[in-house]
């Protein structure tokens, strides 16, 4: 058999001519332009970096672990992880409360969801650190009479650092109630027949069938929008939240070495952010267990194939 | 076992009516298969058996207890979810695409249900769970998950996940049409089994051999009614009804 290309004969072979049976190793030479480049780049922004004279790196290392940015850091992870762990429990709510079948509770869902995520962050944050403006005293009064039940001043209850950690949540669980609800209806409509009909019931469903089928689907946007919380504390710097960028504020406020400390708080946020990133992707790859395997970062696989490590597929089963 | 009982049952989406009003009584340990066309409204009749799908009018008993409803004040008024998944549990049903949990294996399949309801101790649950699969044939796969088995072996596991709950009666829901021929058998087999053990069972199928071989009754269903309900050598050799004649007639030409 031939085959045509233009008007030469791809593949012809002379009669009686032996042909091998073993397959070249494809090699990737394109890759190896990829890579140069990609690191010709990476050696000019950072020499242009370590040259600029405006920069001290001295004091960039000297305030990298520095015990009031390390204090800052600690603040930033726990705001982060407490505002991911309660926008988690709000969007589950929500997205149910989105795909009810009573109609007040959907439209009360699609109207938080709506509000929250329209409404910039930044602004949002503004809010509740400003709360006492407009709310200035919490109290329960007895309807119809003047009689207090108890009052406190919202300053009181609402300290900057609750305040960060309800901006954040309210705000992130809108975008967590999304992803609930595209990853619930991503489970196919006869798993919820099977688990009904072996009689589990409503809650017992969710719990086991649908949530675990789910996460497969909900994990990769759920670690994107914990990587965004966790970007997104040092908007409480506004309202006085103690975290990373506000403690790098304060120092550079003291010693005006700004780019330097911001490119302290940068380097911990990159090396946060990867922390994150490997646990997402490493609990995608257990949540897939069973499911279509997830494919994501490349994989040390991938290089050595581009260097002609002899890394074979595996043979296909039963040939 | 338990007998079934279907009293007038009426169903419609929309503006399609898919059943028309349908009586059947099943006795107990008795097998009956439903045969007839695509859109005949079988499947529909056997969801409305377990609740999965309630009917618009009539009712249906299994074990002379009303699915999903009760009587107050002269009418039939649905009851709670919790309430009709606990008659459920005693109802086995077996779907044509098998729907095993894909997260979990084999053995945690068949364990997840009466784990999560508590109905007894994980280690003998598991005893059981074993026992169920060597019975289905599949002891050596306990620990294997869905997509890594076929759909005959599937469709065995979901056998096995009805059987967990120890029911008294069986619905069968095309069970082996999403089948290659040569694992259609093994399916059957398996089946065979259990009626041999005396299990009430209602089959949905188009498999007539089956149906001739193992059924005590046949039913046959078409445009939402029962049009023929007669011992398997009646409906095979003497057809009454001329549905019945024109059935026979064109799954013979086709097979």
């Amino acid at each position: 058999m031939t085959v045509s290309e233009g008007n030469r004969r791809v593949g012809r072979v002379d009669d009686g001519a032996a042909i091998p049976e073993t397959v070249a190793v494809k090699k990737h030479p394109g890759w190896w332009v990829a890579a140069a480049l990609v690191v010709a780049c990476l050696v000019l922004v950072g020499l242009s970096l370590a040259r600029n004279p405006r920069v001290s790196w001295g004091t960039v290392g000297h305030y990298l672990f520095d015990p009031y940015i390390l204090e800052g850091l600690r603040r930033t992870a726990v705001l982060a992880i407490l505002a991911t762990v309660l926008a988690v429990i709000i969007g589950l709510v929500f997205g149910f409360v989105r795909l009810s079948r009573n109609p007040v509770l959907r439209a009360v869902g699609a109207a938080y969801v709506w509000v929250f995520r329209s409404v910039p962050t930044l602004i949002q944050v503004l809010f509740w650190g400003n709360m006492a403006l407009f709310v200035p005293t919490i109290s329960l009064t007895v309807p119809g009479s003047d009689s207090r039940l108890f009052s406190v001043p919202m300053n009181d209850v609402l300290t900057p650092w609750l305040a960060s950690v309800a901006a954040l949540a309210v705000a992130n669980g809108a975008y967590f109630a999304e992803i609930v609800r595209a990853g619930v209806l991503s489970v196919n409509e006869n798993y919820h027949l099977a688990a009904s009909a072996l009689g589990l019931n409503w809650v017992q469903r969710q719990r086991k069938i649908v949530i675990p089928i789910s996460l497969r689907v909900m994990l990769p946007p759920g670690g994107n929008q914990f990587i965004t919380i966790l970007k997104e504390t040092t908007l409480v710097s506004v309202i006085g939240g103690a975290e990373i960028l506000n403690h790098a504020q304060t120092i550079y406020g003291n010693n005006f070495r700004v780019v330097e400390l911001l490119m302290v708080a940068a380097i911990w946020f990159l090396a946060v952010t990867s922390i994150a990133y490997l646990l997402q992707s490493w609990l995608e790859r257990r949540v897939g267990r069973g499911q279509t395997a997830v494919r994501t970062a490349p994989r040390w696989r991938d290089w050595r194939a581009a260097l002609g490590r002899g890394v074979t597929d595996p043979p296909e089963e039963g040939s | 076992m338990s007998s079934c009982r279907i009293v007038n049952v009426r169903k419609h989406f929309g503006s399609l009516t898919v059943l028309k009003g349908v009586h059947l009584d099943v006795a107990s340990g008795e097998l009956v298969c439903l045969l007839g066309p695509s859109g005949g409204g079988k499947s529909t009749l056997l969801r409305c058996i377990n609740g999965l799908t309630m009917p618009d009018a009539g009712y249906v008993t299994v074990g002379g207890e009303i699915i999903g409803r009760k009587v107050a004040k002269g009418r039939l008024h649905d009851l709670k979810d919790h309430v009709v998944s606990r008659q459920r549990r005693r109802i086995g049903m077996v779907f044509q695409s098998f729907n095993l949990f894909p997260h979990l294996t084999a053995i945690e399949n068949l364990m997840l249900t009466p784990v999560t309801l508590k109905l007894g101790d994980t280690e003998l649950l598991r005893a059981r769970a074993e026992q169920l699969l060597d019975r289905v044939g599949l002891s050596d796969r306990p620990d294997f998950y869905p997509n890594e088995l076929s759909g005959g072996q599937q469709q065995r596991i979901a056998i096995a996940r009805a059987l967990m709950m120890e029911p008294t009666l069986m619905l069968f829901d095309e069970p082996t049409s999403a089948l290659d021929p040569h694992l259609t058998g093994e399916v059957l087999e398996t089946m065979r089994d259990l009626a041999k053990g005396g299990m009430t069972m209602i089959v949905v199928t188009h498999e007539l051999s089956f149906a001739r071989e193992v059924a005590d009754r046949v039913v046959l269903m078409s445009d939402g009614r029962i049009v023929e309900d007669a011992r398997p050598d009646e409906f095979f050799t003497n057809p009454r009804s001329p549905q019945a004649r024109q059935f026979l007639r064109r799954e013979v030409t086709s097979a």
